[in-house]
């Protein structure tokens, strides 16, 4: 079987700042991949990289065994068309670090909104769906509040479930805690955690050490535009080494 | 609550009075300064007024010709002309809008031209010269579609629906592009990572959201395009509002009433689009704000209630 995700030497860069240099890496189905390293190794940049949000410079990245943003042909790289990019951007989920809840939308017209707008869903089905899904991140019935009226933790849950409406293969979190009160960490950690439990694959850039140890089935560490260190989290977590994993860890643990 | 006092029963009750703190009773700070000002404002204006009643004005003559036939189809015509360049400018101006921001540098460079020019060349000219097309092109020709001779084809309502309308769109398209642009760029990236198309994010997601940024200078937009619209009589003899009460000036001899009288009218038609305008930036505010504003006569009451520094808590919706 092939891996979900599958980077092979991936650059990039924006003018003169080289922020990825030379990504490898392997994402396995049904995998919770985290991402640590300090701010500005590219961990970010990376995740975006593996929707087209951010196009890369050099080397090839697949998901599920397909090109990202370009089609090969013999010996030549075709770049493919926007429609293109957006039917392949319809698998894989995202979520943010801030959220980016459409606010001129209610919370349920935000998760049918896609469900609607790209697969041509009927209202009805989609709203039905949208309401399950607002059900199980726990804001049922929060379904007619505006993003405005809702806690950045609510917010978070909300954006979620509108990437699960578009049944992924495939969810990237893009530090989906970074922006939240400590006290509200806790809701979106267990959405995750549910998720992770259901068999999604999930790549997750994150700062809670703690998740990554206990739901991550792998690791890897980046700082620099490199991947310094993998494995197993829990292994990397207790006993890295390399001196740049220690030294950053002995910093956010 | 009450349900939980009949609950209590009156002993468990906190004795009144007793625990309640005591409410400050002060002398209020006195706002003399509110008061002189306000009646050297007043002084003013009653001499402003004292003035105009002794001027010699036959007021009589303007509500006499208030609703004349030959003032209604005036007005008619000037929020018909209003109406319709406005729509044009707004459809137009948001093409070319959409046209600078797009990443090919024909389409871009093309609509910046269009905007240099219709912003910096006077609308007035810009009238003169529609209305005059028939003397550089005798007849206009769009192949299959069209064909006629300018002078039937450019009349005066066209040239001053060109005129207008297109120089509006020069004005639009920027509020637009401002409007647009004002959208973080964080929206246009969830719509896309949810397989969502440049047009369509366009569409649902960004331009639902700029038109907070739009509506207020449209609005604006929109009353300068009612008093505007009178250059078209002048330009191209289109027979709008003050074309109209002037004409009727100029028979009777009473030409300052009949300006006054047009005055009103522009007065009116302004407030009223004023109103909708209101209305309208209070739908566009939904989800931008967590309870939505005032309507106007909330706030009057509100103003009321806080002159001379009673100010009691606020109107609170």
């Amino acid at each position: 079987m092939t891996a979900m995700v599958k980077a092979e030497g991936v650059h990039k860069s924006y003018g003169a700042a080289h922020i990825l240099k030379g990504i490898d890496l392997e994402v396995s189905r049904g995998e919770v991949f985290c991402l640590i390293g300090p701010s500005g190794s590219g961990k970010s940049t990376f995740l975006r990289c593996i929707n087209h949000l951010e196009k890369i410079n050099a080397g090839r990245l697949y998901v599920d065994g397909e090109l990202v943003g370009y089609r090969q042909k013999g010996d030549k790289l075709y770049e493919l068309k926007d429609s293109e990019v957006a039917r392949n951007r319809r698998d894989i989920g995202m979520v943010f670090q801030r959220f980016n809840l459409f606010p001129h939308m209610t919370a349920v017209a935000n998760v049918m909104e896609a469900p609607v707008q790209v697969k041509g869903e009927s209202k009805a089905a989609a709203r039905e769906r949208a309401m399950a899904l607002l059900e199980r991140v726990g804001l049922a019935d929060k379904a007619a509040n505006y993003p405005s009226q809702l806690s950045g933790g609510q917010q978070q849950r909300v954006a979620i479930a509108r990437a699960l409406a578009m049944e992924p293969k495939l969810m990237l979190f893009d530090e989906p805690t970074s922006a939240l009160d400590p006290e509200l960490v806790g809701d979106v950690l267990d959405v995750m955690r549910g998720l992770a439990e259901e068999g999604m694959t999930m790549i997750v850039v994150t700062h809670e050490m703690g998740f990554a140890r206990e739901v991550g089935d792998a690791l890897v560490f980046m700082d620099d535009g490199v991947v310094v260190e993998s494995g197993h989290p829990r292994e990397v977590l207790t006993n890295p080494q390399h001196e740049r994993t220690k030294s950053f860890l002995s910093k956010v643990l | 609550m009450t349900a939980d006092l009949e609950k209590t029963g009156p002993a468990d009750a906190p004795p009144p009075g007793n625990d309640e703190p005591e409410a400050i009773k002060a002398i209020p700070v006195r706002h003399y300064g509110r008061w002189v000002s306000a009646v050297v404002v007043l002084a003013l204006l009653g001499l402003l007024i004292n003035a105009f009643a002794g001027a010699n004005v036959n007021y009589h003559a303007i509500p006499d010709y208030l609703f004349n036939s030959n003032v209604l189809s005036g007005l008619g015509k000037t929020v018909l002309i209003s109406v319709l360049s406005m729509a044009l400018g707004l459809v137009l101006g948001v093409v070319l809008a959409v046209m600078r921001l797009s990443k090919n540098p024909v389409t871009s460079s093309v609509a910046w031209v269009y905007i240099w020019f219709f912003r910096g060349t006077p609308v007035y000219v810009q009238l003169l010269v529609w209305f005059n097309l028939a003397l550089i092109f005798p007849e206009i020709n769009l192949g299959f579609i069209y064909r006629d001779y300018m002078s039937s084809f450019m009349t005066p309502f066209m040239a001053a629906l060109l005129g207008l309308g297109l120089n509006e769109a020069a004005y639009m398209s920027e509020i637009v592009r401002g409007g647009i642009q004002s959208v973080d760029e964080g929206q246009t990236e969830a719509a896309h990572a949810l397989g969502m198309s440049q047009g369509r994010t366009l569409r649902r997601i960004v331009l639902p959201q700029a038109m907070r940024v739009i509506v207020p200078p449209t609005g604006n937009e929109f009353i300068n395009m009612l008093k505007t619209s009178s250059l078209a009589a002048g330009a191209a003899q289109y027979l709008e509002l003050l074309r109209s009460t002037s004409d009727i000036g100029q028979t009777t001899g009473a030409t300052v009433e009949m300006l006054f009288l047009a005055a009103v009218w522009y007065l009116i038609l302004t407030s009223v689009f004023s109103v909708g305008q209101y209305y309208l930036e209070r739908y566009y505010a939904r989800g931008a704000l967590r309870s939505l504003p005032l309507t106007p006569f909330q706030k009057i009451k509100a103003n009321l209630a806080g002159f001379g520094g009673r100010t009691k808590g606020g109107a609170t919706a």
